[in-house]
């Protein structure tokens, strides 16, 4: 046995005896799993790469004979869409622009919200809670003619500010219940001692509990960015032509086909609209499962 | 003038009396500690003093002053807590001017109030540290220095030693009480722990069920408990309590553990006599038999011993008195063997008599 690794009497070894073939079994099984789960990214990174001939003429599996970069820039900045020759990318603008604002929004206000249930309490609080989170329940589409008036009552109707609103008002849900449960670790005894020394509830926020919040704050700005960014159904029912977010100009892209399919440049469009929540799993997963677990004050 | 009154306050948590009717009146540079097993109430009347939360009823004044309707940072009050509460996030500067800054005070002289209490704690080198970088003890100063800096009217502690290791908390004790004594604060300081009570305070009150029991010096609740709570609550070991009856003998009472075994008390009244009371003893009036009690003579009785405890200082003695369980304390080199009578020298001045119907001391 390593010094250091501590068994009680009787117990079975953990580290030192060779895997049985059960382990084994269940090692490979599990591979299989992941090899399947991951077979449909691979088919678009190498088909992203493949010229649309290539593809038309063999299959739509296939390794790569000539290396096609071009399809990326093609699918960036020139290729078709709808009539317009700009590429994807003003629809990545317009994701981005939905996004990134929407996040921020739900976020700050989830902040805010979980504060308020958490740490202060107040008549009827687990009601608000319970009301709020049961958006984290309801089907989307259930929401979808709610939102329709009232977009057209607001005046939004088929405008990106019109899905701001919307992300921003439905990740509440989520972000408050993140916020919530992280901020009930924070000691009852702090906010006192808050009270006495004459902060309010504003200044209790900005100055001890949002420089408590980092760890809670990256999960839910992964959670809501992921979850706006692949956002495909309010996308596509609520804006149409230049006001469509990257998922639903996807769909567009794939039916403006002229005369050759061209396979290659979609797959490219369809890797460069996953890239930002793929760089922000790469960079912030681990972030994220830290955040969930984490504790506000150790 | 008094530094805080509380006038017949109550509180209910629904159908729960957590307080029922408190009255407090405590001077300007009083000492005063609440103590009292857990639930009795006193960490809730120390948060409605502060006005951390409210009462159902009655009046609370802090300096003369009504504060039943006032915010806790227009109370002007500091407190100090159990876990210390020391903002996480900030440095220890930051801690000791939050208060300050929330009120507006000018950077000059926020710095100039820093440095004074810095100084007074001796946590100058920690100014620019974060809580989570000190020791308990270290969190511990810097949390009364919070209080300090803003010299209030009113200190509040709350259990604030019951986190360090207990080589820790005797000296915060002590410092604590030399604090007191340099400053001349008025505190009210909240503990469960009855040696602290005794140690620290200039008044102490005893709560229990809401209510409270005895509101006095440390010397006359220790001496003349008001009950039998109080009586076995303050003190370790607690005061024996041993059931007797009053009877006169040669013409002077004394209370009669049975036929033969009693112990004089001429001070209790006449109407007591020949009726069954409660003789209170503290363990340290029952002493091995060569130890003499003032000038009076020896006042001997005899007891089986059941166990000995040595504690180094002194020896832990059970012993059955007439049937009855008592402890007493003896000196460390007293021999006693285990299941032999013994005779103890029991100090007869100090001998308290309650009532057991109503638990209370029976007056002189």
């Amino acid at each position: 046995m390593r010094p250091g690794n501590i068994l009680l009497p009787g117990a079975p070894p953990v580290h030192d005896a060779a895997p049985g073939w059960g382990r084994r079994l269940i090692s490979v099984v599990i591979w299989l799993l992941a090899a399947a789960y991951l077979v449909p990214l691979a088919v678009v990174l190498l088909n992203s790469l493949r010229s649309a001939q290539e593809i038309a003429q063999s299959s739509m599996i296939g390794w790569p004979k000539t290396w096609e970069f071009g399809n990326y820039a093609v699918a960036w900045g020139t290729f078709c869409i709808a009539q317009t020759c700009r590429g994807i990318q003003p629809y990545m603008l317009n994701s981005a622009a939905i996004t990134l604002p929407a996040t921020f929004i739900s976020t700050l206000l989830g902040a805010v919200a979980g504060y308020a249930i958490s740490l202060w309490r107040f008549r009827g609080d687990t009601w608000i809670f319970g009301l709020v989170t049961l958006g984290v329940f309801l089907p989307e589409q259930m929401r979808l003619l709610p939102w329709a008036i009232v977009l057209r009552d607001v005046g939004l109707t088929n405008t990106i500010a019109g899905l701001v609103m919307i992300h921003a008002v439905q990740g509440l849900s989520f972000t408050t219940l993140f916020c919530r449960n992280y901020y009930l670790s924070i000691p009852q005894e702090l906010m006192k001692a808050a009270r006495i020394d004459g902060a309010g509830f504003f200044r209790i926020f900005w100055r001890i509990v949002l420089p408590l919040s980092p760890p809670i704050l990256v999960v839910t700005v992964i959670w809501q960015f992921t979850g706006i960014w692949n956002e495909f159904l309010y996308g596509v029912t609520f804006t149409s032509g230049t006001q469509q977010p990257i998922t639903a100009a996807l769909i567009a892209l794939a039916t403006s086909v002229a005369d050759v399919p061209q396979y290659g440049v979609q797959n490219a469009a369809v890797v460069l609209a996953a890239l930002p929540t793929m760089l922000i799993y790469l960079f912030g997963g681990r972030y994220f499962v830290r955040g969930l677990t984490a504790g506000a004050v150790k | 003038m008094s530094a805080l009154a509380i006038r017949n306050l109550h509180k209910r948590f629904g159908s729960v009396d957590v307080l029922k009717g408190i009255n407090l009146e405590i001077d300007r540079g009083d000492f005063t500690v609440l103590v009292g097993p857990s639930g009795c109430g006193k960490s809730t009347l120390l948060n409605i003093i502060a006005g951390l939360e409210t009462a159902t009823s009655g009046e609370i004044e802090i300096a003369d002053r009504m504060v039943n309707a006032i915010p806790p940072k227009d109370r002007d009050i500091a407190m100090v807590f159990q876990s210390y509460a020391l903002y996480p996030s900030m440095t220890v500067r930051q801690n000791i001017t939050f208060g300050m800054e929330c009120r507006n005070v000018a950077k000059p002289e926020r710095e100039a109030a820093v440095a004074r209490v810095a100084k007074l704690l001796q946590i100058e080198p920690l100014l620019n540290r974060k809580p989570g970088q000190l020791s308990g003890g270290q969190r511990q100063r810097v949390a009364m220095g919070r209080a300090l800096v803003r010299d209030p009217k009113l200190f509040l502690f709350d259990e604030p030693l019951s986190n360090l290791d207990a080589k820790l908390r005797v000296e915060m004790r002590a410092e604590i009480k030399l604090l007191h004594a340099r400053i001349g604060a008025t505190i009210v300081y909240v503990t469960h722990d009855q040696i602290e009570a005794m140690t620290m305070a200039t008044r102490i009150a005893v709560m229990h069920a809401g209510a409270v029991q005895q509101f006095a010096d440390p010397d006359t609740i220790y001496n003349r408990p008001a009950n039998i709570f109080v009586a076995r609550f303050m003190g370790a070991p607690p005061m024996n309590t041993l059931a007797a009856t009053l009877r006169a003998v040669d013409g002077v009472p004394h209370a009669m553990l049975d036929g033969t075994v009693g112990l004089p008390v001429p001070d209790a009244p006449a109407r007591y006599l020949n009726r069954p009371v409660i003789l209170g003893i503290r363990p340290e009036c029952l002493a091995e038999p060569q130890r003499r009690f003032g000038a009076a003579p020896a006042r001997l009785i005899e007891a089986q011993v059941e166990m000995t405890e040595p504690t180094g200082a002194e020896t832990m003695v059970t012993l059955a008195v007439a049937g009855q369980r008592a402890i007493g304390r003896v000196a460390p080199d007293t021999r006693m063997a285990i299941g032999a009578p013994a005779s103890f020298s029991v100090d007869t001045r100090k001998l308290c008599l309650f009532d057991p119907e109503t638990e209370n001391l029976i007056a002189a």
